[in-house]
């Protein structure tokens, strides 16, 4: 009842695990989906090593987290070891590939694509480093020349994470259909944000500006998966703020064929997939839905 | 548990041994002997355990040791630093007239010390306090002051028992047995440890070390192998049945890209 497909790829449920979030390890993704999610999303990772931010990363609002972790990752070599140890069985594996250029993004797709189900390129990361992240996703042009490039590397299907912090998502979501892009998920973190401690004076995060993640960017990320649906022909995965049943079936509504779930985590703990399964199958029940797939837009009326 | 820093005033600075400083402040932030604290110096945050958990009041004990810890080793009486917490989930203390075994190593005395102050109150416990030479021995005064019995043990022999700590086990379990024991330490301390209470069939708690960012759970560079854990939410205290699943205990262990040293 719960199965949904995205660009051809089966998920045994809408549930998976959004990329930045515990996704470091093939233990820990492996952990995500004893736990319930379909499918896990690693971190994003690069063709070298690279360690982030300092300290302060990540700093608790209301709402939410803002954080700026910064990219930190142990490089692509290092990272296909742990990939070749998720359990493929049953479960969709991506991975979150980032760097500045098309070889880059290319390269990295030629690495991993025998150990993934899909990729999904993060080009929309609001602490990433000048050239990488949203600097990418925020360009029509820039994010063409790269999802083409690394659409024409793969085999897999190539999933394109967009950024919220653009003038019009649409356009954006537009220009990476027509590269190439399989499937679409929005949204990656909002602002970037910032939490001044008033009695230091000073902003808390080492990098000052951070990505803000939780329940306060669920209704945008609503917002702009309803806009890009009407918009676009490709699948789109919602990500932003989904803590309970209730989330999802407004993302599905809103377009989106699944949906992510990372900040939720901290609150709910990696419980959080297994409770929402069973609270969606029995709200399906309820409502007399039989697939997710009828479900899929149902919020854009008859139109 | 607080989620964004808190500020706080250093109340008091104690030289515990020439590399070891103790910090106490005031602060409504409520925690269990085994949690710990993220410091924030304006600069770099770190974890560091609690060492002292009074009403109103927290310590934490620092080795210098680095960048961030030489930092803080620089600070007085009246500067400010950054808290939140606390985090973790602490140790097991629900013990009644026990015999237990409280096993610290080098500043690894820092979570277990507080953990005593705790077990002492209705249980038999007896303290192995471990480093590497008398100078370095940490708390003595303060455990024996609570009712513990301290074990000390210095590798060079220069105070109490001479050897490594898992020797001075060794030759405590000739006489004692204990019905549960708790351990903090280098994890190569803590392994030759481990050994020695499986063998001996002595269940215990072990706090673990790993690389922190976020410490709320979510950025995934403090979980372990093969089980996934997080050292900040499902540790950093584990029981022996649960060490046994962690593959990485002894072995290695990630750096802030990730990277197995």
């Amino acid at each position: 009842m719960l199965e949904t497909d995205v660009c051809g790829v089966h998920f045994r449920n809408p549930l998976m695990l959004a990329a930045g979030i515990m996704g470091s390890t093939a233990s820990s993704m492996n952990w995500i989906l004893k736990s319930g999610a379909a499918g896990v999303i690693s971190k994003s990772f690069s063709l070298k090593p690279h360690p982030g931010y300092k300290n302060p990363t990540t700093v608790a609002v209301d709402g939410g987290i803002i954080n700026a972790i910064g990219l930190s990752n142990p490089g692509v070599e290092n990272f296909k070891e742990e990939l070749k140890q998720i359990n493929r069985d049953n479960n969709v594996v991506i991975a979150s590939i980032y760097g500045a250029t098309p070889d880059e993004f290319s390269t990295l797709v030629s690495e991993v694509q025998d150990y993934v189900d899909m990729i999904e390129l993060n080009i929309s990361c609001p602490h990433a480093m000048e050239g990488y992240g949203a600097s990418i996703g925020q360009d029509c042009n820039l994010s063409h020349t790269i999802v083409s490039a690394s659409k024409d590397a793969s085999d897999v299907p190539i999933i394109a994470k967009l950024t919220p912090n653009v003038t019009d998502i649409v356009e954006i979501a537009k220009t990476c259909e027509d590269a190439g892009a399989d499937c679409l998920s929005l949204i990656n973190t909002l602002g970037p944000g910032m939490k001044i401690n008033i009695d230091v004076a000073r902003p808390v995060l080492f990098n000052k500006f951070g990505g803000m993640s939780g329940k306060a960017i669920k209704p945008i990320a609503i917002s702009n998966v309803y806009s890009v649906y009407e918009a676009v022909d490709v699948p789109i995965i919602g990500v932003g703020g989904v803590y309970t049943f209730e989330d999802v079936v407004e993302f599905i509504f809103a377009g989106a064929r699944a949906v992510q779930i990372g900040t939720a985590i901290m609150d709910e703990g990696v419980e959080v997939f297994g409770k929402i399964n069973a609270d969606l199958e029995e709200f399906m029940k309820q409502k007399g839905y039989s697939s997710i797939d009828e479900m899929v837009g149902l919020a854009h009326g008859g139109d | 548990m607080i989620n964004s820093p808190q500020i706080v005033e250093i109340s008091e600075i104690i030289e515990e041994t020439p590399t070891i400083k103790t910090f106490k402040f005031n602060t409504d932030i409520e925690a269990n002997p085994g949690e710990f604290l993220m410091v924030w110096n304006f600069s770099d945050e770190k974890p560091m355990s609690i060492s002292n958990i009074s009403d109103g009041e927290l310590s934490i004990s620092v080795k210098n040791i680095g960048e961030f810890t030489s930092q803080l080793h620089e600070l007085e009486v009246g500067d400010k630093i950054g808290v939140r917490g606390s985090y973790g989930n602490g140790f097991n203390t629900d013990f009644k007239d026990k015999k237990l075994l409280v096993i610290g190593g080098g500043v690894g005395m820092a979570p277990v010390t507080a953990l005593t102050h705790d077990l002492v109150e209705n249980n038999d416990v007896d303290v192995l306090v471990a480093a590497t030479t008398k100078d370095e021995l940490l708390f003595l005064d303060y455990l024996e002051k609570c009712g513990a019995n301290v074990c000390p043990c210095t590798d060079d022999g220069s105070y109490g028992f001479e050897g490594y700590a898992s020797d001075c086990l060794s030759s405590l379990l000739e006489d004692s047995s204990y019905d549960y024991a708790f351990v903090c330490g280098p994890e190569i301390m803590m392994i030759g440890i481990y050994n020695i209470l499986e063998d001996a069939g002595i269940p215990a708690d072990y706090s673990l070390e790993r690389y922190m960012k976020c410490a709320l759970g979510v950025c995934g560079q403090c979980c372990v192998d093969n089980t996934g854990w997080r050292i900040c939410v499902e540790g950093p205290v584990f029981d022996n049945e649960q060490i046994k699943l962690i593959d990485e205990f002894g072995k290695y262990r990630r750096d802030a890209s990730g990277v197995k040293y």
